[in-house]
């Protein structure tokens, strides 16, 4: 198989690098080869937060380039239109209905696109729109929000079983939130795609 | 077992390994994760120092010691820590001894990129450069054997993406490595010029002896695929120029100082076309081209900003460069910010409202130079905004520039090198006023424990070095300390002391907001009263990301998940349209 590319991208705070770390340790845990990577420091202060993941037989690097990945998952929708030159023709990108407001737009120097979503459905023809804030509200905890998007995710990612990714949640979760992080997986494993 | 470890994550792991005894740092993007990872294994002594050069010199007293010793810092740290590490190239090590340099190509956090391949050579010590995590937890191990074998420091070097990817790691076990004890041995431990002359012929005949041995590393090797096209490279790069060709002929430089000149020679024999494929400076290019051998490098890659394969695809006429799609709709920006109730932002306030000249220093509080604040002038290095200021201080006077200046810098920064320059500045008669921004932590790393929290790395207690007694004791007459979150002491005070014409120190002190400790506490979030925002913005203007000016309706908003309470926006409000929810 050719490798697969995979980018999350959201803003700081939003539990991206806890999602892009259960990825590629279900990607390992399945026999692949593994790499992610993303950059901390001045980026967590309220930044956009990117980070790519890379499994295959053999992984050289750990970074993607335009026009290469096969799936973006963007918990915010600007985050959306922002990476948009990595996704592959065919690829698929998923956007989170999030929105969160960057600092020019909140100070009233900028505006906040109108219809994000719109825009990338002119370029990407498998795009699907999933509002895990409010699935996650209804399982009562805001912060599963990524893990619902993961679910959803890992939908689209055949070539891991999902066998792996619960024990990638059972590792790398504290067992008091491990319970509620598999019903939002499952959340987001079984939501229609639209 | 196999784990997926970050290439800092692997550096402690493979210290741990290689039975390192006493591990120090100073924290440091993207370095700080070594130290932090270090200190999960009880088995080691981590510390934090309160600089490189002090971190340095201490993992250098450890290594007297017979202790095997690592030390990490990012690469302008090196720069700080430059003097022992010439002076420990000539002493060599007894006990390992493995400096880890994270260099920042690209500038994610950083002031600078420089390439500190520069600093293997010029104080002729070895250095390996890793390209995934697992070389980099093998290499570090390897690195103590090298160093005690060679007696020689080694440097580990390190690059924003290594530290910061992750890969597949194989797991190992701790070697028990015995302490060998101290031993006093003045012609090699004691500097002096005598000693130093013969320890110069020393390193000279070590340097033979590591070339030697870099031919021979398991870990410089060719892979010998289509001939036509040869290619050189290191670290990272060796990923992206593998992505980039694939049947391309490979020579990999995994030990980096002194180069495996024989094998580069052979290599060189064997294909048509050489291209070196390296970050930033030219510094596998030169020593090539020194060898007498024709190479393509830097006239085809970029010698500015990191690599990614893309670049080295286009730079070796792979592909094209990519037509990005036609999107007419933008991202707006997201620029970092001084985060919602970040104790700095009143003092950055008072600075821009009294039009100070602000000598800054680095820390998040460096984003005090942005919109809307805009209350920075310089930043240079750690503790320079101390040491500026008595400069600009004399040629303001001479210019007969009536401005006045305050020099801004964060705790942490303060304990690193702001002390001596804070002497300098009483010993040559200074009258200006610095402002230490007390948030009782290393915060832009991500919080790490400094002389003035009261904790160490492996989380026992420890005295406080007070920064008041400190600077009383230095002699500074005027101390203040003041609580930023009141905004009518801090304008007060700063207006009052920047116009004293005697040397003033103002500690302006609160906790970092994100401190889990700060975290718990309750406070009364805040709210606009929309019946009496006249729209004037001045809220807007302490540049607070909860704050939001809605152009349509003319009034600011606080977002009520992001307010942290720190009143400030209600208390700068003329209109008394802010009040608590």
């Amino acid at each position: 198989m050719e490798n697969k590319r995979i980018i999350i991208a959201g803003v700081g705070g939003q539990g991206i690098l806890l999602a892009s770390d259960l990825l590629s340790d279900a990607a390992m845990k399945a026999g692949f080869d593994a790499k992610k990577s993303e950059v901390h420091g001045m980026s967590q202060r309220g930044g956009d937060v990117v980070s790519h993941i890379v499994f295959g037989e053999k992984v050289y690097s750990p970074l993607i380039s335009f026009n290469e990945a096969d799936v973006i998952l963007s918990f915010e929708q600007i985050e959306a239109l922002r990476n948009i030159d990595f996704l592959k023709d065919d690829g698929v990108m998923i956007i989170n209905t999030t929105k969160i407001l960057p600092l020019p737009v909140a100070a009233g120097l900028m505006d906040y696109p109108e219809d994000p979503i719109g825009e990338v459905k002119k370029f990407v023809k498998k795009t699907y729109v999933v509002d895990a804030e409010k699935i996650a509200k209804e399982i009562g905890n805001i912060k599963v929000m990524n893990v619902v998007l993961l679910g959803f995710l890992a939908k689209n990612i055949k070539e891991i079983e999902k066998k792996y990714w619960e024990e990638s949640l059972k590792e790398r979760l504290p067992e008091k939130i491990f319970e509620i992080n598999l019903q939002a997986f499952n959340r987001g494993y079984n939501l229609e795609e639209k | 077992m196999k784990e997926l470890l970050s290439g800092n994550e692997a550096v402690a792991r493979g210290a741990f390994e290689g039975g390192v005894h006493f591990a120090t740092a100073y924290p440091g993007t993207p370095s700080t994760e070594i130290l932090e990872n270090m200190a999960k294994y009880k088995e080691v002594h981590s510390q934090w120092s309160v600089n490189e050069k002090t971190a340095l010199e201490t993992a250098i007293g450890a290594s007297f010691g017979g202790m095997r010793s690592i030390v990490a810092m990012k690469h302008v740290g090196l720069n700080v820590a430059a003097d022992p590490l010439f002076s420990v190239g000539y002493i060599g090590a007894k006990g390992g001894l493995v400096i880890v340099s994270a260099d920042d190509p690209g500038m994610h956090s950083s002031q600078n990129e420089q390439d500190n391949r520069n600093y293997a050579r010029s104080a002729k010590i070895p250095m390996l450069e890793p390209s995934d995590s697992q070389e980099a937890k093998d290499f570090t191990k390897m690195a103590f054997v090298i160093s005690e074998e060679f007696d020689t420091p080694v440097l580990l070097r390190l690059t924003t993406r290594i530290s910061h990817s992750k890969s597949v790691v194989q797991l190992g076990d701790r070697e028990v490595v015995p302490v060998k004890g101290y031993e006093k041995d003045i012609k090699k431990n004691l500097i002096l010029p005598a000693h130093a002359r013969l320890l110069h012929k020393k390193v000279e005949e070590r340097f033979k002896k590591l070339k030697e041995l870099s031919n021979d590393f398991k870990f410089n090797f060719i892979e010998y695929k289509d001939k036509k096209v040869g290619i050189i490279t290191s670290g990272i790069s060796y990923q992206y120029a593998k992505e980039a060709m694939p049947d391309a002929s490979f020579l990999k430089i995994s030990l980096t100082w002194p180069l495996p000149e024989e094998l580069i020679k052979e290599f060189a024999k064997n294909v048509q076309v050489l291209y070196v494929v390296e970050e930033n400076d030219p510094f596998l290019e030169t020593e090539i081209k020194a060898m007498g051998i024709d190479v393509v490098g830097k006239e085809l890659i970029p010698e500015v900003g990191e690599l990614n394969p893309y670049i080295v695809k286009v730079s070796l006429g792979v592909i094209k460069p990519y037509t990005p799609k036609n999107v007419e709709v933008k991202a707006p920006p997201r620029p970092p910010a001084l985060c919602p109730g970040c104790p700095h932002t009143s003092v950055f306030y008072a600075i821009n409202k009294n039009k100070l000249i602000a000598t800054g220093d680095i820390g998040c509080y460096t984003l005090g130079a942005l919109p809307p604040l805009n209350a920075m002038d310089t930043c240079v290095d750690m503790g320079a905004s101390i040491t500026n200021a008595i400069g600009l201080e004399y040629a303001l006077k001479k210019a007969n520039d009536n401005r006045k200046i305050v020099a801004v810098i964060g705790d942490s920064t303060f304990y690193h090198s702001g002390i001596t320059g804070l002497i300098d500045m009483i010993y040559n008669g200074s009258k200006g006023t610095v402002i230490i921004l007390d948030n009782s932590i290393t915060a832009m790393t991500g919080h790490q424990d400094n002389p003035g929290t009261g904790k160490t790395l492996m989380g026992e207690e420890a005295p406080i070095v007070d920064i008041e007694k400190l600077v009383r004791g230095l002699g500074v007459k005027n101390v203040k300390v003041i609580d930023t979150y009141n905004l009518e002491e801090v304008m007060k005070t700063i207006k009052e002391e920047s116009e004293k014409d005697e040397l003033s120190v103002i500690i302006a002190r609160r906790p970092c907001m994100l401190l889990p400790d700060m975290k718990k506490k309750k406070f009364d979030k805040y709210e606009v009263d929309q019946t009496k925002c006249t729209g004037c913005q001045m809220c807007v203007k302490i540049g607070c990301p909860a704050i939001s000016f809605d152009k349509k309706e003319k009034k600011a908003k606080i977002n009520y998940d992001l307010c942290v309470g720190c009143s400030l926006c209600f208390q700068v409000c003329k209109f008394n349209a802010i009040k608590k929810v």
